[in-house]
């Protein structure tokens, strides 16, 4: 096992491929987003993602806000080397929604907002409402725990250099 | 940061070794022992410790409190002092004129500057109160999973000391490279191939 520090800096860039992957299936392939949650209506790019490209130690930082931005310079950046930096997804199941932010080098998830629920009116309620809301973070959590296993296991095969990495080219390629 | 607010932040951890049965005991016992306690030293700019979630400038682990359903649900709290620079200034001029007046020499030695602005320092931060920030925690035991409610490089490595030195258990922090190696189940191979990996270039 790597020193933690160690591993931070080292494997940044996984985290950064899985999103880059995540988007790639959210738009070509989301029957994979199907099998890591049944309960899934739709995943959908939210209003901000964020591209990096290194260089030595240079960082280009390309930042894309907004609901309904067009995508087609993340895509140059992309063709370019970078890769997802950071990415605002939408979930929804059913009729409820959650957003997020999802960070690739960390994997740290920040302004979760999950659907709303009653505020507890008592003392009482208190506990029903910490383990509703504890459900909520748990859907989101166990869904992104799911797909990052299932990008691993095909980063680590071989068919990640033989097909994976040819389609990804060819997705950014056609939709610059 | 609260987990009933309306946006939040979480770290993941994974959980490193079980307590000592009777678990609860144990839990409570580490809690209780490295609860916040109010900063009496006046020369303390910190204070950090265990909350209630509920009671969070009380705190009370008492009976199973901590306990909700399957999850363990507590606090970190750190209470930090903050004088503003600006004012530190201010109260080192008033007292550099004093002495130099009091001795009657043009200028004071490197030394006697630093003295006046230590003294100053320990005199404004035993007047200040300190401010509290609560950071959320849900420990599920079974899963061995624990959330932080805070990305925060400082108040993660806060944690992290703590929870070792209170529990003597280890967490891991889940970046892509532990959220692999502990998490999606690899092959002693596949771990072997994973240590090796380098960038993908998705150019050309």
């Amino acid at each position: 096992m790597l020193d933690i520090a160690v591993a931070y800096n080292r494997f940044k860039f996984l985290g950064e491929e899985f999103l880059t992957w995540l988007w790639f299936v959210i738009d070509q392939d989301p029957t994979i987003l199907i099998k890591a949650d049944s309960d899934l209506t739709s995943l959908e790019i939210g209003n901000r993602i964020v591209l990096e490209k290194r260089h030595k130690k240079d960082v280009e930082r390309i930042t894309i806000k907004g609901e309904n931005a067009g995508l087609e310079e993340a895509m140059l950046a992309l063709q370019k080397g970078a890769l997802v930096a950071e990415l605002n997804l939408v979930y929804r199941s059913a009729e409820q929604k959650w957003q997020f932010t999802l960070k690739g080098e960390s994997l740290n998830l920040s302004s979760i907002q999950t659907p709303k629920i009653a505020a507890p009116q008592s003392p009482e309620d208190m506990e029903g409402v910490i383990l509703e809301k504890i459900f909520l973070y748990d859907k989101i959590l166990q869904f992104i725990e799911k797909l990052y296993k299932t990008f691993i296991k095909y980063r680590l095969s071989d068919d990640w250099q033989k097909r994976d990495i040819a389609l990804i080219k060819k997705w950014s390629r056609s939709r610059a | 940061m609260s987990l009933l607010s309306s946006s939040v932040s979480i770290t993941r951890y994974q959980i490193q070794g079980k307590l000592k049965n009777p678990i609860l005991e144990t839990l409570a016992a580490g809690l209780k022992k490295n609860a916040i306690s109010e900063i009496d030293d006046p020369t303390l700019d910190k204070a950090v410790g265990w909350t209630s979630f509920e009671k969070p400038y009380q705190p009370d682990f008492g009976g199973s409190s901590f306990v909700y359903g399957n999850y363990l649900v507590f606090s970190l709290r750190i209470d930090r002092k903050s004088v503003p620079l600006k004012l530190v200034k201010k109260h080192v001029v008033i007292e550099s004129e004093k002495r130099l007046v009091e001795s009657g020499r043009p200028y004071l030695s490197r030394s006697e500057k630093e003295r006046i602005r230590d003294q100053v320092m320990d005199r404004l931060y035993a007047t200040v109160p300190a401010t509290p920030n609560l950071f959320d925690i849900i420990w599920n035991y079974e899963a061995a999973e624990l959330w932080f409610f805070s990305n925060l490089k400082a108040a993660n490595e806060e944690l992290e000391t703590l929870f070792l030195r209170s529990f003597d258990l280890t967490l891991i922090r889940m970046i892509p490279y532990t959220a692999a190696h502990y998490a999606a189940d690899l092959k002693d191979t596949e771990k072997d191939i994973l240590l090796e990996l380098t960038r993908t270039p998705f150019t050309g």
